[in-house]
This record gives structure tokens, sequence and C-alpha cells, in this order.
């Protein structure tokens, strides 16, 4: 088991034509991910990297039963590309597109409400089930199969996490990158409710990042309900105020959002909190020790 | 992106969002010859920086006449203005706005902003104007009063009419207020707003609504569909090195100490600056290459580090997803050459294309300090530019 996708999950790429979008689609594809089709308007008909290409999703989706989507789609019109997933009744659409305006993701979420489509991003690197399936634009081979769920609001600190996990042989189940934007599809209490309801999953790694109160309010829906281990990280201690840090949402307004406040919030809810980014995959080591769970996540 | 209170204003007039008339003036001339074109008995001298907190530090002051219009825009045209929102270096004043002063009965506050928690635009007001909103949350929570706004319909007339009333705008004003408001609204999404902040909003003697004062913030990611907006953008209140690496699409943000950093993932830069500062180093920088990067946008990065005269040392730390190993290590060398390194320079790779670019940076002949992981190349560039 695992949580959002699997082996079975069949994907469309939305703005598959695009360079950045190409290159990944060869790597999901060579992951063995079963990328069925993608959508580039008016290059309906043709066929890259041996996927057909189709000049709307509906279309695509009515073509190749596909369930979820990726989304490479310029950021002008990634918000449309969401609308378009949405519309099409898709299970999951994962946006990894950065730099998308703040007020077109507040009217898509708006539009998602009673819908059933889960949106994942945008700005985010995807989601990946190691050996069965990967959405986005992590590198593959730092992952192994296991027992750890990830999510993070950065890319490169999920890949660094995982990449730690790997190293000292405990396994993932899923990991997830919400991504680093101020308004996302899914959020850390999604996600963590997913992991708690896996069988697979048996502890939980959560990698946060200055700004808003996503990491608090996770940390204590986490205190209330959940049933396995989590283990934290957050990123910009040293981060000036006011400045926004790379990520749309990574900025201390008003004394809000600083990182000693989330780990004070997190720690006071029973989250070990990494001291550094380079002991993520220790501090969950010993978490899993003193549970008596390492031998059941030791994977390789 | 930020602009100047005069521009703000200009923003709002548009929108019919009331404010009081001024001019903006760049010189001592052009300040007194705008006084006369406004004809009002009062003025209000003010310092235009990109920073609150002007009035306290001397930044804003009533002149009665002609003359006094002169001696304050001498006196604050090229001071430096330290404010609580400046930093210790202060920022000088190199445009004035010159406004009609107006008899103020009362000072209240209106907000606009995101509510990240739920993905809407949230109206906040209190009739504690003139102070900080955060002040007031802390002091006296039960002042503020808050209009979550459906995207779909925007800012109804009722919710603007009850925070109108919940605020004690005076009874006979309270459709000024409303139409303020919805006037605002208006402003805040048709502009791309990520803040539009009115403090003071001031109700006067002759019965007026209007906004004293006015700090509008814009979403950079929408700026491409507000070239007007753009025009507005003040290169004088920016970081050199910020607005060179702007022009590469570059996100990078001067921090003070003498490692220069150079990270892909915000994320990852934030945590790389982290980790330097606990092993007792000093981050010159954060600086995130992004997704897209080119060899050529690496090489300009890397010049932006080397035109800080503090930076003793380099620490390149990628772990490649979207950006490619090989790409960054072909920028690091080119880099290099172009510059002439002769910094310290320590460098991590990991993630896709990896061997690739270890197999570039090895043929390169560059004398690069290789780091198994981040702690051992955030020590290792610690301890080298000691």
């Amino acid at each position: 088991m695992s949580v959002f996708i699997n082996k079975d999950t069949k994907v469309i790429v939305q703005g598959i034509t695009g360079s950045t979008a190409l290159f990944h689609t060869k790597q999901m594809l060579e992951y063995g991910t079963k990328i069925v089709g993608g959508v580039t308007p008016g290059k309906g008909g043709t066929e890259v990297e041996g996927v057909p290409v189709f000049n709307t999703l509906a279309e695509a989706v009515k073509e190749t039963g596909a369930n979820a989507s990726v989304i490479y789609v310029p950021a002008p019109f990634a918000a449309d590309a969401i609308l378009e997933a949405v519309d099409a009744d898709l299970d999951l659409a994962i946006c990894i597109t950065e730099h998308i305006p703040v007020l077109d993701m507040v009217k898509v979420k708006r539009y998602m409400q009673g819908k059933k489509t889960r949106l994942v991003g945008p700005n985010c690197p995807g989601v990946i089930t190691p050996d069965e399936c990967k959405i986005g634009i992590m590198p593959g081979y730092i992952h192994t199969k296991g027992h750890v769920g990830v999510v993070s609001r950065s890319g490169t600190l999920t890949y660094e996490a995982v990449h730690q996990l790997t190293q000292a042989g405990i396994g993932q189940s899923t990991a997830v990158g919400i991504g680093g934007d101020p308004v996302n599809g899914t959020d850390f209490i999604d996600v963590l409710k997913a992991f708690n309801e896996d069988p697979e999953t048996k502890a939980v790694i959560m990698i946060g990042e200055i700004g808003g109160t996503a990491e608090e309010e996770a940390a204590e829906w986490v205190k209330a309900n959940m049933t396995k281990p989590v283990v934290g990280f957050i990123g910009g201690r040293t981060a000036p105020p006011g400045k926004r840090m790379g990520h749309a949402g990574a900025i201390i307004s008003g004394g809000k959002g600083t990182a000693d406040e989330k780990i004070r919030v997190m720690n006071e809810c029973g989250i070990q909190v990494a001291e550094t980014p380079s002991v993520m995959g220790e501090t969950l080591i010993k978490v899993l020790e003193e549970k008596g769970l390492l031998a059941e996540c030791k994977t390789h | 992106m930020n602009i100047h209170e005069y521009q703000g204003k200009e923003v709002l007039r548009s929108y019919g969002v009331a404010v009081p008339n001024g001019k903006v003036a760049f010189s001592v001339e052009e300040a007194v010859e705008a006084a006369k074109e406004l004809g009002t008995a009062v003025n209000v001298v003010k310092a235009q920086i990109h920073a609150g907190g002007r009035g306290k530090a001397g930044g804003v002051k009533v002149a009665k006449n002609l003359d006094e219009v002169r001696t304050y825009a001498e006196e604050i045209l090229g001071k430096t203005l330290i404010t609580h929102q400046t930093g210790p270096e202060g920022k000088e004043v190199k445009r004035l706005l010159i406004e009609e002063g107006c008899d103020i009965k009362k000072e209240y506050y209106i907000g606009l902003v995101l509510d990240r928690a739920t993905s809407q635009v949230v109206l906040m007001a209190s009739e504690e104007g003139g102070t900080e909103i955060e002040e007031v949350a802390e002091a006296t929570p039960e002042k503020i009063f808050k209009e979550y706004i459906d995207p779909v319909i925007g800012l109804s007339p009722f919710q603007a009419r009850r925070v109108a009333f919940n605020i004690n705008i005076p009874k006979e004003l309270v459709g000024q207020a409303v139409k303020f408001m919805m006037s605002l609204y208006t402003a805040f999404v048709e502009k791309d707003c990520s803040i539009a902040e009115i403090n003071p909003l001031v109700v006067t003697g002759d019965g007026k609504v209007m906004a004293l004062d006015a700090k509008l913030n814009f979403d950079a990611n929408a700026l491409y569909r507000h070239k007007d907006i753009l025009a507005y953008r003040d290169l004088d209140e920016e970081d050199k090195k910020e607005i060179e690496a702007s022009k590469y699409d570059l996100s990078y943000i001067s921090l003070g100490g003498n490692i220069g950093c150079m990270v892909n993932g915000a994320g990852l830069a934030m945590a790389t600056m982290d980790i330097i500062k606990h092993y007792s180093g000093d981050p010159a920088n954060f600086l995130d290459v992004g997704g897209g990067a080119t060899a050529e946008k690496v090489t300009e990065a890397f010049k932006i580090i080397l035109s800080d005269a503090n930076v003793k040392g380099i620490f390149v730390n990628i772990f490649g997803g979207i950006m490619k190993c090989d790409i960054i290590a072909t920028g690091v060398v080119e880099a290099a050459k172009q510059v002439s390194l002769s910094v310290p320079l320590v460098v991590r790779l990991e993630g896709t294309n990896v061997d690739a670019g270890k197999e570039i940076l090895n043929q390169s002949g560059l004398d690069i300090v290789s780091a198994d992981s981040m702690a051992d190349g955030a020590q290792k560039i610690v301890s080298l530019v000691k």
C-alpha cells in the first residue's frame, strides 16, 4: 500500500511538449510510471516518447482511462490547467509549475470545493511511491520501497530526507511534496491523515519551513489523532524577517511564521525536530528505536 | 513588489478610492512648486521610502506655509531615515510626497491580505488606526474585525457595511466607507496585490472618509500582467545584487556574512544557511538558482556571489531534481574560469545526473573541495574561511 499513487495510477502529462515536461516524461517512463498520454492544445494526434498527445484533457481521459495528471504548464496558464483537471474528474492532479499568481490559486481552491479531484502543489516536486509510480521531478534512484512516509513543503529538502533514509537502510512508503506556495491543494494534515490510515506506513517525516501556520496546525492534529511517530525539520531558522526566501510562502511577516515558534509547537505536540537538515534521517531512526519499530522499517 | 505611498495613492485614485490630493517631488524646488499648485493652507511633507515608521523617524512634517514646505523639504530630502523597518543602515530619502493637509477627526485601520489558512482574501479593520495592526492584535484582539471574501462573489456590500458599523464609523459616513472598501477590494484583485493596508483611514472634519496612508504590495508572480505596476519599481530601494540576480530569475537575498551560498531549491537554500550557522559560520546570502537554470545562469549567480566583497569562500549545495547536476557543474567551472576564482570553493552534488556533474568538476583542473553531504560541506567551508 501507499498513499495517493501506486502501480495502477494512469497519468496524463499536461503541457507534455515543453522541454521540462519532455525530460521528466522520459524519466517517469524509465521509472515505470504508467504515462498514458499527454496534452498540448494544437498538437493532438502527434506522439512524444511513444506517448499519444491530445488537444484537450477531456479527450485524453476518455481515450486512455487516466485517473491522474501532472502539470508542467507555464505559470500564466497553469491555473487553467488545474481547472481542466478538476473538470475532467481526475482523482489526482499534481502541479509542478512554480510562480502561479496567488489570486489565481484562490479562485482554483474555490472552484475545487465539493469536487472529487485532489490537487498536490503547485510549486512542488510531485509524489513518488518507490518502485511503483513516480509523478513529478524528483530523482527516482534515491528512493527505496519501505515504510516511512515523507511530506514536505520543499522539493530539495524532500530529496535530502529520502536520501538520508535510503543510505541508512530505511525505505519509504510514499514521499509527497506539498509545495512552497501560500495557497496549495493538499496540506500537511491531508497527507498525515493518509499516512495514518495507510497500513504500510509506520512513521512519518514532516518537513516545513518559515511562513504561515500550517506546521503548527499539523502538529496539533498529530497530537490529537496520529497513531504513528512523526519527526520533523523546519527550514529557515536563520532567515531574516520580512524577506521572501525563494518560495512565495516562505516569509516571516508581522512576527508570525518563525521557525522557532513552529519548532516549539511541534515539540509540544510530541514531534521531535531535527537540529540540522543533515540529521533528519538520524532523528527518525532514534525515534524508531525508542518505539521498537526500527527492525520493521529496515528494508535493505 | 513594494511601491511608494504616492504611487499607491495613484493606483487607488484610479479605482475611485478617496485619497488626499498630492504631488511627488524629487527636489526642494519641485516640493515648493507642488505646494503652490495644491494651493491648500496646510501641506504635509512626507518622505517616500519603502518602509513604515517614517513619522517617528522625522520623515513626515506638517507645513503651514510655503516657507515651511521649503524648510522641511530641505531637511528631509537626502536624509537617511532609520525606522524599525529599514534596518540599522536606514534608507536615504530621494522623493517627497507633498499632500494637502486634512482635519483629522478620527483614525481607523483597513487592510486587505491573503489569509493562508482559508485560502481567501480577508478584510481586516479596527478603530485603533495609526498603530501597527500587529500591536492591536496583541493588546486588544477584540478590536479587530475580519470579513472573509468569496473570490467568486467578491466583497459584498453587507460585509463592508458590517465592518463600518463594527469599527464605529459615524453613521452618516457609513455609505462613503462602504464605497471606499468596495473600491479598495476591486483595486486589490485587479492589480494582484498581496497587501493593501490603509493605516490610517481617516474621517475628516468636513465629513470625508479617505486614505491618509497607503501601503500596497504586489504579488511578484502576477507582475507579468501588470506592466503599469512594474513601471513603479524603484531600483534605489533594492539591494544592487538582488537587482542583478532578478535579471536572471535567480532568487538572491543579501545576509551580510562571509560564506557565499549557491543552492537549488528554496527549502534547501534556507537549510544550507541554517547549517552554516549551526557550525558557527556566517552565510553571505540566500541564493536559489531554481529549477530551470542554465549553465549561463549559474555563471551569473556565481559572479553575483563574488561581487560581494565580504565573501571569503563559496559553498555550492545541489540536490538535483528538475535541476541537473551536470548543468550546475558546467556553470561553476565556466564561472570559476571567467572570474579567476581566488576563494575556497566547496561543492556538494547529489541527484539527477550526479555522475556527469562530478566528472565535469574533476576534469576541470580547478581546486574544488568536494563534500559528501551538506553537513560535511558546511563544516569544510566554515573551516576554510577561518
